[in-house]
């Protein structure tokens, strides 16, 4: 009895310490294990020029536009998080997912003319799962506009049952 | 009358031990047949209708269907990892050889579960995020997991003596056990690719019912299943370490005459 009161003792012993290490390493990682950056940290504190590093925010609605430079195609688009905006360009295959109003992770160089020049877009999937009649539903009552951002609080549309009139018409 | 029984107290005491794995037999053996019936019935209604019958993503389209796996799986390779460090504890404290067992016939299922998580991620990954694979904090730590399961059920295996393995091996799971919360809230820790819980509260689920209810059955159906593989597995131990404390004892046996015989027949 007392030997496996001891044994507790001392697992529960070494499980507080080795959980006060943990906690502490990832307090101190905090701020050095972010996959990407805001554009509200790039304004603040601009990383140092020909430094690749990953942006990550919304594709802006409006600003995506498709061009081709010498016969390649070019994509221009501005990520931003509500407070700040970096202009983007990439050459290259994007994503399913991409879109305006799209979270998206790039990874490339801030050039000097202060636009982002990216070697890979990647779309971030937000946790919202919804049929399409749903969207549509939500979209056509003027509720819900992707490209403005993510979608309504789930509460609002995760029951909704979209009348099989309404998906005709 | 002190002397006589003496070498035959050992077999006795060893069987003591295996008091409880023999009502653990006969109680799994009981309830088995009906678990597998019952994960086969609603995995049997939960597959279909999340990978034919419910509706497809908005903008995912049929990809979304990745999920009825990707998520259950998810969520045993972690609820799994939990139940593996709990049977670790009671194994390290109160000795209890049962859960030695658990423990050991649990890593390699674990392990199978996380490996498909991570591949039905990754599957997912490719034509939604555009990659298969980024060392973000969520995937990383999904990635240590599976080194952590497959770590442990080398581990118990690597010692002559299974109890030197078994105590071993539940130090390595517990030490283990701290990577469970940065799975869970590395995506709200840190800023990841991998998109945060759906699932956060029970009345406001990211996801709409039509998509919801086949997930949740299909989650009770896996569970159901690695539960009763877990069972299976574990029965299949005790039995095998029965058999091997059996051959054990008549190998004393035949060795014991030998000995008494004092250069009986010379080979």
């Amino acid at each position: 009895m007392t030997r496996k009161r001891k044994r507790l003792y001392v697992l529960l012993l070494c499980a507080l310490g080795l959980g006060g290490a943990t906690a502490l390493t990832l307090t101190a990682f905090q701020d050095n294990l972010v996959f990407f950056r805001s554009p509200s940290d790039i304004t603040r504190e601009a990383p140092p020029p020909e430094r690749a590093f990953r942006l990550g925010g919304l594709v802006e609605q409006g600003s995506l536009q498709r061009t081709s430079v010498e016969g390649r195609p070019l994509v221009r688009f501005t990520v931003t998080d509500g407070a700040a905006k970096v202009p983007v360009a990439f050459g290259g295959v994007l994503p399913d997912l991409f879109r305006e109003g799209q979270g998206v992770v790039t990874l490339g160089k801030l050039g000097r003319d202060g636009v982002f020049q990216a070697s890979e877009v990647l779309a971030r999937h937000d946790e919202t799962y919804m049929p399409p009649e749903v969207a549509d539903a939500l979209k056509r009552s003027g509720h819900w506009n992707p490209a403005q951002g993510p979608a309504p609080a789930a509460a609002e549309w995760n029951t909704l049952n979209p009348a099989r009139p309404g998906s005709g018409g | 009358m002190n002397t006589a029984p003496a070498p035959a107290l050992r077999p006795a005491s060893s069987l003591h031990r295996f008091a409880n794995p023999g009502r653990f037999l006969r109680l799994s053996g009981r309830v088995l047949p009906w678990l597998a019936a019952a994960a086969l019935l609603v995995l049997g209604v939960g597959l279909p209708w999340g990978l034919w019958f419910s509706p497809p993503d908005w903008q995912q389209g049929e990809t979304v269907r990745i999920l009825y796996i990707h998520v259950p799986m998810a969520w045993l390779a972690m609820g799994g990892y939990a139940g593996l460090a709990v049977a670790s504890a009671m194994a390290l404290v109160w000795k209890h050889p049962l859960a030695d067992l658990a423990a050991r016939e649990l890593s390699p299922v674990g392990a199978a579960v996380t490996a498909l998580c991570l591949m039905t991620g990754s599957l997912w990954g490719k034509p939604m995020w555009g990659t298969w694979w980024v060392w973000d904090a969520r995937l990383t730590s999904v990635l240590v997991l599976f080194f952590l399961w497959l770590g442990h059920a080398a581990l118990v295996r690597a010692f002559d003596d299974p109890e030197r393995g078994a105590r071993m091996g539940a130090i390595l799971a517990l030490v283990g056990a701290m990577n469970l919360p940065v799975v869970k809230f590395s995506v709200d820790w840190w800023n990841t690719l991998h998109q945060p819980a759906s699932l956060t509260r029970v009345n406001a689920p990211g996801l709409h019912v039509d998509i919801l209810y086949p997930l949740l059955v299909c989650a009770l159906g896996f569970s159901l299943a690695f539960a009763a593989v877990v069972l299976f597995r574990v029965r299949a131990a005790v039995m095998e370490r029965r058999i091997r404390a059996l051959q054990m004892a008549a190998a004393r046996r035949a060795d014991m005459p030998a000995e008494a015989q004092p250069a009986g027949e010379p080979n």
